[in-house]
């Protein structure tokens, strides 16, 4: 695998594959020690046009513990307010041979393009509201290490479906894992024609109770002001998932940040089936995966088969 | 103004501007000639004398003397074809087009003549500004070139322009193509005054409320891709509410563009109720579904309306059968590369189609027989009689507008390059099959293939 740029590109193999990369990593996390050489002399370029603390800071810390060097560009401060095309951008990087350019960027298909410019690997840490597939991976190995596998699982996307990257990554990865997925929420906020995707919708969250898992997304202000929902109160009323909707045995999770009293209650935040904290910690560990994936993972063959299941290259402190 | 009898007199150069040059003295022997209006479909000697179609003679006996010999065995003269829409860029953006590379790519699409849009910077909206325009025209156009002034002022969709001033300066119609006339008393008052300056008012018909920040057809692709839609009732609602208005007023309209179903749907009733309404489609959207988008190639895919889905493009071809759709027409739309090198939501709409608009329509279209030879050629000169222009024709006696086509060529678009100055073709990459050899507009060869022209083809 050269690049990274959609979930939909992974098979259900691939993804079993890199979260079990993934395991072993979390493995490397729990020693004193938690850098290990693979990418040492290696460079990772991070481009962010998109403020985000979560990915951006979770890339660059699982960059560091594969020992690359690491470039980190946000899009404040950089040439890029000076009006510097993302082509030239990327050209200006590529000049450095990354061995892989990880980007943020507000449109769908960026990834993709920088793809075509560069000789880098290239990771697409969302592109506008099309893909987020590295949060699709974290999530499904958050889910799966708490419930073994997704099979059948029923799960519920609710809230802004139709600004959501998140949304459609994972109601791709939910499905290719075997996952039964309803996507819920006002009908301004369902795209038109979602189904293809092999999902349910509902306009309300009353048949939730039949949901293992509740995955809510964040619901942003500035949607009020383009009339997709009257208001947050009554958005609230209708969606918010509180401890009196969810009930004790179903997982809870949001990609953050949380807007509290919103789309989620502040009690079901901290309540003991919220996994929104693993999810932040699994960000780390899968991210460590794509890039070992991407720049170490070609030639060096999986080795999940038999006995202990460690990669080879990982187990040396650098 | 029109044809009187059997014998077609007007002629484009009567009322268009072109480069002048050298009459035509040719003779294309033994060419397939096919020209469904006028009902040949036979193999002849087309001889053009002093820029007019002679004689269609017997196959091998024209009088030859003094004439340009063309060996047209196996080849097909076609009128040639009339596009009523298509971007110039002139003046303001002389760097994505003008009017001599413009009309060039004409030329090499089988073209005798082209409308030009008038949604330039700054809009043409003057009469000073057609007048420049025209001259422009008249020192450097391949093919015969008329120019439309804009409806409102600036395009600001507010106040008229000076319409019966911009007629008399040479104003073929009225159009603010590229943003819809969103007040509907702006709309009702341009009817109006119709009557008085006359000339065919072309609508691009968007509601942006309901397009939005939208950069592709809505539906089940846009949810998948996550990219704004913009919904077919964006459309069908504004071709809607001017049909009406065209009745209402007993006013004439020309609707750009169709890109929907129910948009189609809402023009043959319209017609049928008796109102004064033409319509085109383009050839990306007969050929092209929301499909190509999941590619998010905005060189090729991105313009607007968009192309939509499948059901929308069987409604057009039928639209073409039916005669619901009478012409054919480009929306070529060039643009430079730094306006598509970037992410598909911010990229520029439009794509360009001027030089394989025909090709383009013979493969997907003719060759799989969804529609017949005769159709397509008939639709792709259309575009005249809407804007009260002559239709380009074979008969004895008219103008000369022929397109020589070699309908076995097959060629690998962009491959030589485009005699556009953009390159942001939908069929870039694309192996078509039937090309246009040689292009006769107004009496004047306007274009001959390279490989052609050195004997090499054919």
């Amino acid at each position: 695998m050269k690049h990274l740029l959609s979930i939909d590109q992974l098979s259900r193999e691939e993804i079993e594959s890199i979260l079990d990369r993934a395991e072993s990593f979390a493995e490397v996390g729990r020693r004193d020690i938690k850098k290990v050489p693979t990418l040492r002399g290696r460079t990772v370029v991070s481009l962010f046009y998109e403020s985000s603390t979560r990915t951006s800071s979770s890339f660059d810390l699982a960059a560091k513990r594969l020992s690359a060097d690491l470039v980190s560009v946000k899009a404040a401060g950089s040439s890029v307010e000076k009006g510097e095309s993302l082509k030239d951008t990327v050209a200006t990087l590529s000049a450095y041979d990354p061995a892989a350019i990880v980007i943020r960027h507000p449109y769908a298909g960026a990834a993709q393009m920088v793809a075509g410019w560069t000789a880098a690997s290239v990771v697409n840490a969302g592109d506008g509201k099309h893909e987020h597939p590295s949060q699709a991976l974290l999530d499904v190995y958050t889910l799966r290490r708490r419930l073994g596998s997704l099979e059948g699982t029923r799960i519920w996307i609710v809230g802004d479906v139709l600004h959501s990257r998140v949304a459609r990554s994972n109601l791709i990865a939910f499905a290719k894992m075997g996952a039964e997925v309803t996507v819920c929420g006002p009908p301004t906020l369902i795209p038109r024609g979602i189904e293809e995707l092999g999902c349910d919708v509902s306009y309300s969250l009353d048949g939730i109770g039949e949901a293992e898992v509740v995955y809510a997304l964040r619901m942003q202000k500035e949607r009020m002001s383009e009339s997709f929902v009257p208001s947050l109160r009554e958005y609230a009323a209708c969606f918010q998932v509180d401890s009196r909707r969810l009930h004790p045995r179903q997982l809870l999770m949001h990609p953050g940040p949380v807007n509290r009293g919103v789309e989620l209650s502040g009690e079901a935040i901290d309540s003991p089936q919220s996994l929104i904290a693993e999810q932040v910690a699994a960000g780390l560990v899968v991210r460590m995966a794509i890039l070992y994936e991407l720049l170490a993972g070609g030639d060096a063959a999986p080795s999940a088969e038999g006995e202990g299941s460690r990669p080879t290259p990982i187990g040396t402190p650098a | 103004m029109s044809a009187q009898g059997e014998l077609p007199t007007s002629s484009l150069r009567d009322q268009l501007d072109v480069r002048p040059g050298e009459a035509a003295h040719l003779v294309l022997r033994r060419a397939t000639v096919l020209d469904p209006v006028a009902g040949i479909d036979s193999v002849h000697d087309v001889v053009v004398r002093e820029g007019r179609i002679a004689a269609l003679a017997s196959p091998g006996e024209a009088d030859t003397e003094g004439a340009e010999v063309v060996e047209a065995e196996g080849l097909h003269a076609f009128p040639a074809f009339f596009d009523p829409h298509v971007h110039l860029r002139t003046p303001g953006h002389e760097h994505k087009e003008d009017v001599g590379t413009g009309t060039r790519a004409a030329a090499a699409g089988g073209y005798c003549g082209i409308l030009a849009m008038a949604n330039t910077e700054p809009p043409v909206s003057t009469a000073a500004d057609i007048s420049a325009l025209r001259e422009q025209a008249r020192a450097g156009a391949s093919v015969p070139v008329g120019f439309l002034a804009t409806v409102t002022k600036d395009m600001a969709g507010e106040e008229l322009t000076e319409m019966v001033e911009l007629r008399e300066a040479g104003a073929i119609g009225f159009s603010d193509d590229g943003l819809p006339l969103t007040d509907a008393g702006v709309m009702r008052r341009a009817l109006q005054y119709q009557h008085l300056c006359g000339g065919n008012i072309a609508l691009h018909e968007e509601d942006p409320r309901l397009s939005m920040a939208g950069a592709m057809h809505e539906g089940p692709v846009s949810a998948v891709l996550g990219i704004g839609g913009i919904p077919s009732v964006s459309e069908t609602t504004m071709v809607a509410r001017d049909c009406a208005l065209a009745a209402h007023e007993r006013a004439r309209i020309h609707v750009q563009h169709l890109s929907a179903a129910e948009s189609v749907e809402i023009v043959r009733a319209a017609k049928a109720a008796g109102v004064q309404v033409s319509a085109e489609a383009s050839p990306h959207h007969l050929c092209l579904t929301d499909e190509e988008v999941r590619t998010l190639d905005p060189h090729r895919f991105k313009m607007n309306p968009p192309i939509r889905e499948e059901r929308d493009r069987q409604a057009l071809i039928e639209g073409l059968r039916d005669g619901s759709v009478e012409c054919i027409a480009t929306d070529h739309a060039p643009h430079q590369p730094e306006e598509k090198d970037v992410p598909f939501e911010q990229a520029a709409f439009g794509v360009t189609g001027l030089e394989t608009g025909f090709a383009a329509l013979h493969t997907e279209l003719v060759l799989p027989g969804v529609i017949d030879l005769g159709l397509l050629v008939e639709r792709m000169a259309g575009g005249a009689e809407p804007f009260d222009l002559p239709r380009p024709t074979l008969a004895p006696g008219a103008e000369a507008n022929v397109a020589l086509c070699d309908l076995g060529a097959e060629w690998t678009v962009g491959e030589d390059g485009y005699e556009s100055r953009s390159a942001n073709s939908w069929c870039a990459g694309r192996t078509l099959t039937g090309r246009v050899l040689m292009t006769v507009a107004a009496g004047q060869v306007a274009y001959r293939l390279r490989t052609f022209s050195l004997g090499v083809a054919a």
